[in-house]
Protein backbone atom coordinates (compact mmCIF):
# COMPACT_ATOMS: atom_id res chain seq x y z
CA UNK A 1 0.00 0.00 0.00
CA UNK A 2 1.12 3.63 -0.76
CA UNK A 3 -0.02 7.31 0.13
CA UNK A 4 0.56 9.50 -3.06
CA UNK A 5 0.35 13.46 -3.46
CA UNK A 6 -1.95 14.37 -6.57
CA UNK A 7 -1.72 17.66 -7.65
CA UNK A 8 -5.48 17.87 -9.76
CA UNK A 9 -6.08 20.40 -12.34
CA UNK A 10 -9.41 21.42 -11.33
CA UNK A 11 -12.37 23.58 -13.25
CA UNK A 12 -15.61 24.03 -12.92
CA UNK A 13 -16.87 24.67 -16.51
CA UNK A 14 -15.34 26.40 -20.18
CA UNK A 15 -15.30 29.55 -18.10
CA UNK A 16 -13.73 29.00 -15.12
CA UNK A 17 -9.85 30.25 -14.90
CA UNK A 18 -9.09 26.77 -12.89
CA UNK A 19 -6.58 25.94 -10.53
CA UNK A 20 -4.24 23.16 -9.38
CA UNK A 21 -5.62 21.73 -5.96
CA UNK A 22 -3.76 19.22 -3.48
CA UNK A 23 -5.30 16.12 -2.48
CA UNK A 24 -3.53 12.96 -0.70
CA UNK A 25 -4.36 9.31 -2.11
CA UNK A 26 -3.92 6.93 0.70
CA UNK A 27 -3.65 3.13 0.88
CA UNK A 28 -3.40 3.11 -2.86
CA UNK A 29 -2.56 -0.33 -4.15
CA UNK A 30 0.18 -1.08 -6.92
CA UNK A 31 -2.42 -3.17 -8.53
CA UNK A 32 -5.15 -0.79 -9.52
CA UNK A 33 -4.92 0.97 -12.40
CA UNK A 34 -4.92 5.33 -12.49
CA UNK A 35 -8.76 5.54 -13.19
CA UNK A 36 -8.92 2.95 -10.16
CA UNK A 37 -6.82 5.28 -8.17
CA UNK A 38 -8.71 8.29 -8.73
CA UNK A 39 -12.40 6.22 -8.44
CA UNK A 40 -11.17 5.89 -4.57
CA UNK A 41 -10.12 9.40 -4.49
CA UNK A 42 -13.25 10.44 -5.75
CA UNK A 43 -15.26 7.98 -3.59
CA UNK A 44 -13.92 9.72 -0.66
CA UNK A 45 -14.63 13.30 -1.67
CA UNK A 46 -18.07 12.64 -2.40
CA UNK A 47 -18.42 11.29 1.66
CA UNK A 48 -16.93 14.51 2.81
CA UNK A 49 -19.76 16.13 0.43
CA UNK A 50 -17.10 17.59 -2.04
CA UNK A 51 -16.98 17.90 -5.85
CA UNK A 52 -15.73 14.48 -7.30
CA UNK A 53 -12.57 15.01 -10.06
CA UNK A 54 -14.26 14.81 -12.98
CA UNK A 55 -12.30 12.43 -15.74
CA UNK A 56 -13.84 10.92 -19.29
CA UNK A 57 -13.53 7.10 -19.47
CA UNK A 58 -15.16 4.52 -20.70
CA UNK A 59 -13.94 1.11 -21.49
CA UNK A 60 -11.17 0.69 -19.60
CA UNK A 61 -8.92 -1.75 -21.38
CA UNK A 62 -7.21 0.37 -23.99
CA UNK A 63 -9.36 0.61 -27.09
CA UNK A 64 -11.98 3.43 -27.14
CA UNK A 65 -9.54 6.34 -26.75
CA UNK A 66 -11.60 8.45 -24.16
CA UNK A 67 -9.33 8.20 -21.03
CA UNK A 68 -7.12 11.51 -21.58
CA UNK A 69 -4.62 12.93 -18.79
CA UNK A 70 -1.30 14.38 -18.52
CA UNK A 71 0.51 13.05 -15.81
CA UNK A 72 3.61 14.65 -14.58
CA UNK A 73 3.98 15.72 -18.23
CA UNK A 74 3.23 13.34 -20.07
CA UNK A 75 0.10 12.12 -21.74
CA UNK A 76 -1.18 8.78 -20.30
CA UNK A 77 1.75 8.76 -18.21
CA UNK A 78 5.37 7.23 -18.27
CA UNK A 79 4.56 3.94 -19.73
CA UNK A 80 5.48 3.73 -23.54
CA UNK A 81 2.35 2.54 -25.35
CA UNK A 82 -0.32 2.60 -22.46
CA UNK A 83 -3.35 4.42 -22.18
CA UNK A 84 -4.05 6.03 -18.47
CA UNK A 85 -6.52 3.07 -17.75
CA UNK A 86 -4.33 0.62 -18.34
CA UNK A 87 -1.36 2.43 -16.45
CA UNK A 88 -0.94 0.76 -13.10
CA UNK A 89 -0.19 1.79 -10.00
CA UNK A 90 3.21 -0.31 -9.66
CA UNK A 91 4.71 2.18 -11.71
CA UNK A 92 4.63 4.67 -9.28
CA UNK A 93 6.54 5.04 -5.39
CA UNK A 94 5.29 5.38 -1.95
CA UNK A 95 5.22 9.07 -1.32
CA UNK A 96 5.20 10.21 -4.89
CA UNK A 97 3.59 13.44 -6.11
CA UNK A 98 1.48 13.56 -9.37
CA UNK A 99 0.19 16.66 -11.24
CA UNK A 100 -2.56 15.34 -12.96
CA UNK A 101 -3.75 17.71 -15.64
CA UNK A 102 -6.07 17.63 -19.00
CA UNK A 103 -4.80 17.93 -22.53
CA UNK A 104 -3.65 21.62 -23.53
CA UNK A 105 -4.27 22.71 -26.78
CA UNK A 106 -6.05 25.59 -27.99
CA UNK A 107 -8.46 23.20 -30.37
CA UNK A 108 -9.32 21.09 -27.11
CA UNK A 109 -10.74 23.01 -24.75
CA UNK A 110 -11.43 22.42 -21.04
CA UNK A 111 -14.82 21.39 -20.40
CA UNK A 112 -14.19 20.55 -16.55
CA UNK A 113 -11.77 19.69 -14.38
CA UNK A 114 -9.70 17.02 -16.85
CA UNK A 115 -12.25 16.73 -19.55
CA UNK A 116 -11.35 18.41 -22.60
CA UNK A 117 -13.88 18.57 -26.11
CA UNK A 118 -12.11 16.56 -28.58
CA UNK A 119 -14.58 17.74 -31.22
CA UNK A 120 -11.93 18.91 -33.76
CA UNK A 121 -10.79 15.49 -34.25
CA UNK A 122 -14.13 14.50 -35.23
CA UNK A 123 -14.82 17.01 -37.69
CA UNK A 124 -10.78 16.38 -39.47
CA UNK A 125 -12.64 12.71 -39.67
CA UNK A 126 -15.66 14.13 -41.07
CA UNK A 127 -13.96 16.30 -43.75
CA UNK A 128 -12.03 12.91 -44.98
CA UNK A 129 -12.17 9.99 -42.92
CA UNK A 130 -14.14 7.80 -45.08
CA UNK A 131 -14.27 6.04 -48.64
CA UNK A 132 -17.40 7.54 -50.49
CA UNK A 133 -18.11 4.13 -52.16
CA UNK A 134 -20.17 1.59 -51.26
CA UNK A 135 -17.82 -1.24 -50.28
CA UNK A 136 -20.74 -3.75 -49.61
CA UNK A 137 -20.93 -6.76 -48.16
CA UNK A 138 -17.61 -8.50 -46.55
CA UNK A 139 -16.36 -9.97 -49.91
CA UNK A 140 -14.47 -13.08 -50.10
CA UNK A 141 -11.03 -13.27 -48.48
CA UNK A 142 -8.11 -12.53 -51.56
CA UNK A 143 -10.89 -11.36 -54.19
CA UNK A 144 -9.44 -7.74 -53.79
CA UNK A 145 -5.89 -7.94 -53.76
CA UNK A 146 -3.70 -6.04 -51.14
CA UNK A 147 0.15 -6.48 -50.73
CA UNK A 148 1.08 -7.87 -47.34
CA UNK A 149 2.93 -4.73 -46.81
CA UNK A 150 0.10 -2.28 -47.50
CA UNK A 151 -2.52 -5.09 -45.03
CA UNK A 152 0.05 -4.28 -42.79
CA UNK A 153 0.62 -0.41 -42.86
CA UNK A 154 -2.74 -0.07 -42.72
CA UNK A 155 -3.43 -2.16 -39.81
CA UNK A 156 -0.84 -0.48 -38.12
CA UNK A 157 -2.00 3.20 -38.51
CA UNK A 158 -5.84 1.90 -38.09
CA UNK A 159 -4.75 1.02 -34.59
CA UNK A 160 -4.80 4.84 -33.63
CA UNK A 161 -8.19 5.05 -31.37
CA UNK A 162 -8.11 8.95 -31.54
CA UNK A 163 -7.42 9.54 -27.93
CA UNK A 164 -5.86 13.05 -29.25
CA UNK A 165 -2.48 12.24 -26.67
CA UNK A 166 -0.39 13.03 -29.47
CA UNK A 167 -1.66 16.62 -29.63
CA UNK A 168 -1.24 17.22 -26.33
CA UNK A 169 2.30 15.68 -26.05
CA UNK A 170 3.29 17.78 -29.05
CA UNK A 171 4.53 21.30 -28.35
CA UNK A 172 3.24 22.67 -30.54
CA UNK A 173 -0.49 21.51 -30.14
CA UNK A 174 -0.06 19.54 -33.80
CA UNK A 175 -2.64 16.84 -34.58
CA UNK A 176 0.09 15.55 -37.37
CA UNK A 177 0.29 11.87 -36.04
CA UNK A 178 -3.30 11.29 -35.53
CA UNK A 179 -4.51 13.20 -39.27
CA UNK A 180 -1.40 10.81 -40.52
CA UNK A 181 -2.65 7.76 -38.97
CA UNK A 182 -5.87 8.09 -40.94
CA UNK A 183 -4.52 9.37 -44.12
CA UNK A 184 -2.12 6.53 -43.97
CA UNK A 185 -4.85 4.19 -43.34
CA UNK A 186 -6.86 4.57 -46.67
CA UNK A 187 -3.92 5.94 -48.66
CA UNK A 188 -2.87 2.03 -48.53
CA UNK A 189 -6.08 0.50 -49.46
CA UNK A 190 -7.40 0.01 -53.14
CA UNK A 191 -10.99 1.73 -52.15
CA UNK A 192 -9.28 5.13 -50.13
CA UNK A 193 -6.52 5.21 -53.14
CA UNK A 194 -9.48 6.29 -55.16
CA UNK A 195 -9.88 9.87 -53.34
CA UNK A 196 -5.88 10.18 -51.67
CA UNK A 197 -6.02 13.81 -53.34
CA UNK A 198 -9.21 14.94 -52.03
CA UNK A 199 -8.80 13.36 -48.67
CA UNK A 200 -5.80 14.62 -47.92
CA UNK A 201 -6.18 18.28 -48.61
CA UNK A 202 -9.46 18.44 -46.96
CA UNK A 203 -8.20 16.66 -44.01
CA UNK A 204 -5.13 18.80 -43.85
CA UNK A 205 -7.65 22.26 -44.23
CA UNK A 206 -10.22 21.05 -41.53
CA UNK A 207 -6.66 20.34 -39.26
CA UNK A 208 -5.43 23.33 -39.86
CA UNK A 209 -9.09 25.48 -39.41
CA UNK A 210 -9.55 23.68 -35.73
CA UNK A 211 -6.56 25.44 -34.34
CA UNK A 212 -3.80 23.09 -34.10
CA UNK A 213 -0.52 23.71 -34.53
CA UNK A 214 2.63 22.45 -37.26
CA UNK A 215 4.37 19.47 -36.83
CA UNK A 216 8.30 20.75 -36.27
CA UNK A 217 9.00 16.52 -36.05
CA UNK A 218 9.56 16.60 -32.30
CA UNK A 219 8.39 13.03 -32.31
CA UNK A 220 6.94 13.53 -28.45
CA UNK A 221 3.76 12.06 -30.18
CA UNK A 222 5.14 8.89 -31.25
CA UNK A 223 6.78 8.69 -27.56
CA UNK A 224 3.18 9.00 -25.83
CA UNK A 225 0.69 7.03 -28.28
CA UNK A 226 -0.72 4.22 -26.34
CA UNK A 227 -1.31 2.20 -30.13
CA UNK A 228 2.65 3.66 -30.86
CA UNK A 229 1.84 5.12 -34.43
CA UNK A 230 4.89 6.04 -35.98
CA UNK A 231 5.82 9.38 -37.00
CA UNK A 232 6.74 7.53 -40.38
CA UNK A 233 2.95 7.72 -41.09
CA UNK A 234 3.60 11.86 -40.79
CA UNK A 235 6.21 11.40 -43.76
CA UNK A 236 3.67 9.53 -45.67
CA UNK A 237 1.28 11.98 -45.47
CA UNK A 238 3.63 14.82 -46.37
CA UNK A 239 3.82 12.46 -49.44
CA UNK A 240 0.51 12.21 -49.75
CA UNK A 241 -0.06 16.36 -49.44
CA UNK A 242 3.14 16.85 -51.71
CA UNK A 243 1.08 14.65 -54.58
CA UNK A 244 -2.07 16.99 -54.92
CA UNK A 245 0.71 19.20 -56.28
CA UNK A 246 -0.11 16.99 -59.75
CA UNK A 247 -3.63 18.85 -59.29
CA UNK A 248 -2.16 22.76 -59.23
CA UNK A 249 -3.98 24.82 -61.17
CA UNK A 250 -7.15 22.70 -62.58
CA UNK A 251 -10.20 25.02 -62.57
CA UNK A 252 -12.75 23.82 -60.34
CA UNK A 253 -14.53 21.17 -60.68
CA UNK A 254 -12.43 20.20 -63.45
CA UNK A 255 -10.30 16.82 -63.56
CA UNK A 256 -10.61 14.30 -60.79
CA UNK A 257 -11.81 16.67 -58.21
CA UNK B 1 -18.09 22.36 -42.09
CA UNK B 2 -19.22 24.68 -45.27
CA UNK B 3 -15.30 24.21 -46.58
CA UNK B 4 -14.25 21.18 -48.69
CA UNK B 5 -16.32 18.58 -48.11
CA UNK B 6 -14.38 15.68 -49.71
CA UNK B 7 -17.85 14.75 -51.96
CA UNK B 8 -17.87 18.88 -53.36
CA UNK B 9 -17.31 18.56 -56.82
CA UNK B 10 -16.42 22.20 -56.95
CA UNK B 11 -13.15 21.40 -54.54
CA UNK B 12 -10.20 23.14 -56.16
CA UNK B 13 -7.25 24.51 -55.35
CA UNK B 14 -4.46 27.24 -56.56
CA UNK B 15 -0.97 27.21 -55.27
CA UNK B 16 -2.02 29.87 -52.44
CA UNK B 17 -3.74 27.13 -50.79
CA UNK B 18 -1.07 24.46 -51.37
CA UNK B 19 1.36 26.95 -49.51
CA UNK B 20 -1.34 28.23 -47.01
CA UNK B 21 -1.66 24.87 -45.38
CA UNK B 22 0.18 23.89 -42.15
CA UNK B 23 2.46 20.84 -44.34
CA UNK B 24 2.98 23.78 -47.75
CA UNK B 25 4.43 26.20 -45.09
CA UNK B 26 6.45 23.57 -43.86
CA UNK B 27 7.51 22.45 -47.34
CA UNK B 28 8.27 25.37 -48.39
CA UNK B 29 10.36 26.20 -45.09
CA UNK B 30 12.09 22.49 -45.96
CA UNK B 31 12.95 23.02 -49.65
CA UNK B 32 14.74 26.87 -48.73
CA UNK B 33 16.43 24.83 -46.14
CA UNK B 34 17.80 22.39 -48.86
CA UNK B 35 19.14 25.02 -50.87
CA UNK B 36 20.72 27.24 -48.19
CA UNK B 37 22.32 23.78 -46.86
CA UNK B 38 23.45 23.39 -50.67
CA UNK B 39 24.71 27.15 -50.54
CA UNK B 40 26.29 26.22 -46.70
CA UNK B 41 28.41 23.17 -48.04
CA UNK B 42 29.76 25.34 -51.16
CA UNK B 43 30.68 28.00 -49.57
CA UNK B 44 32.44 26.11 -47.12
CA UNK B 45 34.49 24.08 -49.23
CA UNK B 46 35.09 27.40 -51.54
CA UNK B 47 36.49 28.91 -48.20
CA UNK B 48 39.13 25.60 -47.56
CA UNK B 49 40.94 26.81 -50.85
CA UNK B 50 42.73 29.32 -48.18
CA UNK B 51 44.64 26.24 -47.09
CA UNK B 52 45.89 25.95 -50.86
CA UNK B 53 47.69 29.10 -50.56
CA UNK B 54 46.91 32.82 -50.98
CA UNK B 55 47.00 32.26 -54.97
CA UNK B 56 44.24 29.50 -54.77
CA UNK B 57 41.70 32.00 -52.47
CA UNK B 58 42.26 35.11 -54.13
CA UNK B 59 42.10 33.30 -57.85
CA UNK B 60 38.95 31.84 -56.62
CA UNK B 61 37.85 35.30 -55.13
CA UNK B 62 38.40 36.87 -58.32
CA UNK B 63 36.52 34.02 -60.43
CA UNK B 64 33.63 34.96 -58.41
CA UNK B 65 33.52 38.43 -58.69
CA UNK B 66 34.25 38.43 -62.36
CA UNK B 67 30.73 36.80 -62.44
CA UNK B 68 29.51 40.56 -62.65
CA UNK B 69 25.63 40.74 -63.09
CA UNK B 70 25.71 36.92 -62.14
CA UNK B 71 27.09 37.14 -59.25
CA UNK B 72 24.32 39.77 -58.33
CA UNK B 73 22.19 37.04 -59.83
CA UNK B 74 22.99 34.51 -57.66
CA UNK B 75 23.20 36.65 -54.47
CA UNK B 76 19.92 37.70 -55.48
CA UNK B 77 18.65 34.36 -55.27
CA UNK B 78 20.27 33.52 -52.02
CA UNK B 79 18.88 36.47 -50.16
CA UNK B 80 15.28 35.30 -51.75
CA UNK B 81 15.77 31.72 -50.10
CA UNK B 82 16.72 33.05 -47.22
CA UNK B 83 14.03 35.24 -46.52
CA UNK B 84 11.39 32.99 -47.60
CA UNK B 85 12.92 30.51 -44.94
CA UNK B 86 12.82 32.81 -42.20
CA UNK B 87 9.54 34.26 -43.20
CA UNK B 88 8.24 30.63 -43.10
CA UNK B 89 9.44 29.78 -39.93
CA UNK B 90 8.75 32.73 -37.78
CA UNK B 91 4.95 32.62 -39.51
CA UNK B 92 5.07 28.68 -38.19
CA UNK B 93 6.44 29.36 -34.80
CA UNK B 94 3.91 31.78 -33.89
CA UNK B 95 0.92 29.67 -34.95
CA UNK B 96 2.70 26.83 -33.24
CA UNK B 97 2.80 29.46 -30.15
CA UNK B 98 -0.71 30.34 -30.10
CA UNK B 99 -1.93 26.92 -30.49
CA UNK B 100 -0.88 26.14 -26.90
CA UNK B 101 -1.88 29.42 -25.09
CA UNK B 102 -2.33 27.18 -21.86
CA UNK B 103 0.86 25.23 -21.03
CA UNK B 104 0.93 22.99 -18.43
CA UNK B 105 1.79 23.37 -14.50
CA UNK B 106 4.20 20.23 -14.99
CA UNK B 107 5.97 19.93 -18.18
CA UNK B 108 7.62 17.26 -19.51
CA UNK B 109 10.10 16.25 -22.88
CA UNK B 110 9.98 12.59 -23.70
CA UNK B 111 12.28 12.27 -26.53
CA UNK B 112 12.07 15.55 -28.53
CA UNK B 113 16.14 16.82 -28.81
CA UNK B 114 17.33 20.24 -27.44
CA UNK B 115 17.92 20.91 -31.09
CA UNK B 116 14.81 20.39 -32.00
CA UNK B 117 13.39 22.51 -29.80
CA UNK B 118 15.70 25.60 -30.00
CA UNK B 119 15.48 25.44 -33.71
CA UNK B 120 13.87 29.04 -34.08
CA UNK B 121 16.39 30.96 -31.95
CA UNK B 122 19.69 29.14 -33.41
CA UNK B 123 18.22 30.16 -36.80
CA UNK B 124 17.52 34.36 -36.02
CA UNK B 125 20.84 33.77 -34.87
CA UNK B 126 22.29 32.48 -37.41
CA UNK B 127 20.64 35.20 -39.58
CA UNK B 128 21.84 38.01 -37.25
CA UNK B 129 25.50 36.75 -37.88
CA UNK B 130 25.15 36.49 -41.67
CA UNK B 131 24.11 39.65 -41.86
CA UNK B 132 27.28 40.66 -39.75
CA UNK B 133 29.38 38.57 -41.59
CA UNK B 134 28.22 40.30 -45.08
CA UNK B 135 29.17 43.65 -43.63
CA UNK B 136 32.53 42.53 -42.11
CA UNK B 137 34.42 40.44 -45.12
CA UNK B 138 31.63 40.43 -48.46
CA UNK B 139 31.02 44.39 -48.14
CA UNK B 140 33.70 45.50 -45.64
CA UNK B 141 31.61 48.04 -44.51
CA UNK B 142 33.26 47.66 -40.82
CA UNK B 143 36.60 47.38 -42.29
CA UNK B 144 37.05 49.22 -45.00
CA UNK B 145 40.92 49.09 -44.71
CA UNK B 146 40.28 45.36 -46.42
CA UNK B 147 39.35 46.97 -49.49
CA UNK B 148 43.14 48.33 -50.46
CA UNK B 149 44.84 44.70 -49.31
CA UNK B 150 45.84 43.65 -52.75
CA UNK B 151 48.64 40.39 -53.72
CA UNK B 152 51.25 40.74 -55.91
CA UNK B 153 49.02 40.23 -59.24
CA UNK B 154 46.90 43.02 -58.32
CA UNK B 155 43.99 40.76 -57.12
CA UNK B 156 42.01 41.63 -53.98
CA UNK B 157 43.74 40.12 -51.23
CA UNK B 158 40.92 37.88 -49.35
CA UNK B 159 43.71 35.50 -47.34
CA UNK B 160 45.26 38.29 -46.01
CA UNK B 161 41.87 40.08 -45.25
CA UNK B 162 40.72 36.57 -43.38
CA UNK B 163 43.92 35.81 -41.52
CA UNK B 164 44.61 39.72 -40.46
CA UNK B 165 40.60 39.14 -39.20
CA UNK B 166 40.72 36.07 -37.51
CA UNK B 167 44.17 36.98 -35.66
CA UNK B 168 41.42 38.99 -33.41
CA UNK B 169 40.48 36.60 -30.99
CA UNK B 170 37.43 37.86 -29.85
CA UNK B 171 36.26 37.70 -33.50
CA UNK B 172 37.57 34.32 -34.36
CA UNK B 173 35.64 32.98 -31.22
CA UNK B 174 32.79 34.50 -32.26
CA UNK B 175 32.94 33.06 -35.59
CA UNK B 176 33.13 29.67 -33.98
CA UNK B 177 29.95 29.98 -31.69
CA UNK B 178 28.12 30.77 -34.59
CA UNK B 179 29.53 27.91 -36.38
CA UNK B 180 28.10 25.51 -33.57
CA UNK B 181 24.77 27.55 -33.82
CA UNK B 182 24.26 26.18 -37.18
CA UNK B 183 25.73 22.83 -36.92
CA UNK B 184 22.95 22.74 -33.91
CA UNK B 185 20.62 24.08 -36.44
CA UNK B 186 21.36 21.58 -38.90
CA UNK B 187 21.73 17.95 -36.55
CA UNK B 188 17.77 18.74 -36.31
CA UNK B 189 16.95 20.01 -39.52
CA UNK B 190 18.52 17.34 -41.91
CA UNK B 191 17.11 14.87 -40.62
CA UNK B 192 13.53 17.05 -40.21
CA UNK B 193 13.58 18.03 -43.68
CA UNK B 194 13.96 14.20 -45.03
CA UNK B 195 10.90 13.96 -43.15
CA UNK B 196 9.42 16.71 -44.13
CA UNK B 197 9.87 15.96 -47.56
CA UNK B 198 8.12 12.49 -47.48
CA UNK B 199 11.52 10.88 -47.68
CA UNK B 200 11.20 8.63 -44.25
CA UNK B 201 10.75 5.30 -43.46
CA UNK B 202 11.18 2.81 -41.13
CA UNK B 203 14.83 2.00 -42.79
CA UNK B 204 15.80 5.09 -43.45
CA UNK B 205 15.10 6.55 -39.99
CA UNK B 206 18.29 5.69 -38.06
CA UNK B 207 20.02 6.97 -41.07
CA UNK B 208 18.80 10.25 -41.27
CA UNK B 209 19.85 10.82 -37.85
CA UNK B 210 23.45 9.67 -38.10
CA UNK B 211 23.18 11.37 -41.46
CA UNK B 212 22.32 14.84 -39.73
CA UNK B 213 25.23 14.46 -37.38
CA UNK B 214 27.60 14.12 -39.67
CA UNK B 215 26.86 16.71 -41.90
CA UNK B 216 26.55 18.92 -38.86
CA UNK B 217 30.31 17.78 -38.01
CA UNK B 218 31.66 18.48 -41.22
CA UNK B 219 30.72 21.80 -41.66
CA UNK B 220 31.51 22.77 -37.88
CA UNK B 221 34.93 21.17 -38.36
CA UNK B 222 35.23 22.62 -42.13
CA UNK B 223 34.50 25.99 -41.28
CA UNK B 224 36.28 26.37 -37.79
CA UNK B 225 39.39 25.37 -39.29
CA UNK B 226 39.72 28.26 -40.98
CA UNK B 227 39.82 30.69 -38.03
CA UNK B 228 41.21 28.53 -35.62
CA UNK B 229 44.14 28.18 -38.09
CA UNK B 230 44.69 32.13 -37.98
CA UNK B 231 44.42 32.29 -34.44
CA UNK B 232 47.23 29.14 -33.62
CA UNK B 233 49.38 31.12 -36.38
CA UNK B 234 49.04 27.82 -39.12
CA UNK B 235 47.77 30.20 -41.75
CA UNK B 236 50.21 33.20 -41.66
CA UNK B 237 50.26 36.42 -43.15
CA UNK B 238 52.69 37.11 -46.11
CA UNK B 239 55.52 39.36 -45.72
CA UNK B 240 55.08 42.76 -45.43
CA UNK B 241 51.04 42.81 -44.96
CA UNK B 242 50.38 43.63 -40.84
C1 LIG C 1 22.45 29.19 -43.62
C2 LIG C 1 21.43 29.23 -42.85
C3 LIG C 1 20.40 28.15 -42.68
C4 LIG C 1 20.36 26.85 -43.08
C5 LIG C 1 21.40 26.07 -43.86
C6 LIG C 1 19.10 26.30 -42.63
C7 LIG C 1 18.65 25.02 -42.86
C8 LIG C 1 17.45 24.51 -42.45
C9 LIG C 1 16.91 23.25 -42.82
C10 LIG C 1 17.56 22.23 -43.76
C11 LIG C 1 15.72 23.10 -42.16
C12 LIG C 1 14.82 21.88 -42.16
C13 LIG C 1 13.48 22.11 -42.78
C14 LIG C 1 12.43 21.14 -42.37
O1 LIG C 1 12.65 20.16 -41.71
O2 LIG C 1 11.29 21.38 -42.70
C15 LIG C 1 15.51 24.27 -41.38
C16 LIG C 1 14.43 24.50 -40.57
C17 LIG C 1 14.22 25.65 -39.86
N1 LIG C 1 14.99 26.80 -39.90
FE1 LIG C 1 16.71 27.02 -40.89
N2 LIG C 1 18.42 27.26 -41.93
C18 LIG C 1 19.18 28.40 -41.96
C19 LIG C 1 18.86 29.60 -41.43
C20 LIG C 1 17.77 29.85 -40.64
C21 LIG C 1 17.44 31.13 -40.11
C22 LIG C 1 18.19 32.43 -40.34
C23 LIG C 1 16.32 30.96 -39.38
C24 LIG C 1 15.67 32.09 -38.61
C25 LIG C 1 14.51 32.13 -38.20
C26 LIG C 1 15.95 29.57 -39.43
C27 LIG C 1 14.89 28.97 -38.78
C28 LIG C 1 14.45 27.71 -39.01
C29 LIG C 1 13.32 27.11 -38.36
C30 LIG C 1 12.46 27.74 -37.28
C31 LIG C 1 13.15 25.84 -38.92
C32 LIG C 1 12.04 24.87 -38.63
C33 LIG C 1 12.53 23.84 -37.73
C34 LIG C 1 11.56 22.80 -37.46
O3 LIG C 1 10.83 22.34 -38.34
O4 LIG C 1 11.55 22.42 -36.28
N3 LIG C 1 16.85 28.92 -40.23
N4 LIG C 1 16.56 25.13 -41.57
S1 LIG D 1 -2.21 8.71 -33.09
FE1 LIG D 1 -1.98 7.69 -31.08
S2 LIG D 1 -1.95 9.40 -29.60
FE2 LIG D 1 -2.78 10.21 -31.52
S3 LIG D 1 -5.01 9.99 -31.36
FE3 LIG D 1 -4.27 8.13 -32.39
S4 LIG D 1 -3.94 6.66 -30.71
FE4 LIG D 1 -4.11 8.68 -29.73
S1 LIG E 1 -10.95 4.25 -20.97
FE1 LIG E 1 -11.03 3.40 -23.02
S2 LIG E 1 -8.97 3.62 -23.61
FE2 LIG E 1 -8.86 4.28 -21.55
Amino acid sequence: MMNLKLKVWRQKNAQDKGKIVDYNAKNVSPDMSFLEMLDIVNEELILKGQEPIVFDHDCREGICGMCSQTINGIPHGPERGTTVCQLHMRHFKDGDTIFIEPWRARAFPVMKDLIVDRSALDKIIQAGGFVSVDTGGCPDANSLPIAKDDAEDAMDAAACIGCGACVAACKNASAMLFVSAKVGHFAKLPQGKIERERRVQAMVKAMDDAGFGNCTNYYECEAVCPKEISVRFIALMNREYLRTINHLGRKKGAGGF
Amino acid sequence: MESVGIAKKTWAFLPVGFFSRSIGKKLVVAVTGVVLLGFVTGHMVGNLQVFIGQEAINRYAAFLQGLGELLWLIRAFMAATLILHVWFAIQLKLENWAARPKRYEHNATVQATLSSRTMIWTGLLIGAFAAYHLLHFTFMSLHPEYKTLEDHLGQHDVYSMVILGFKNPAISIFYIIMMFTLAYHLSHSVQSMFQTLGLNNDQYDGGLRRLALAVAGILFVGYTAIPAAALLDILKLPAGVK
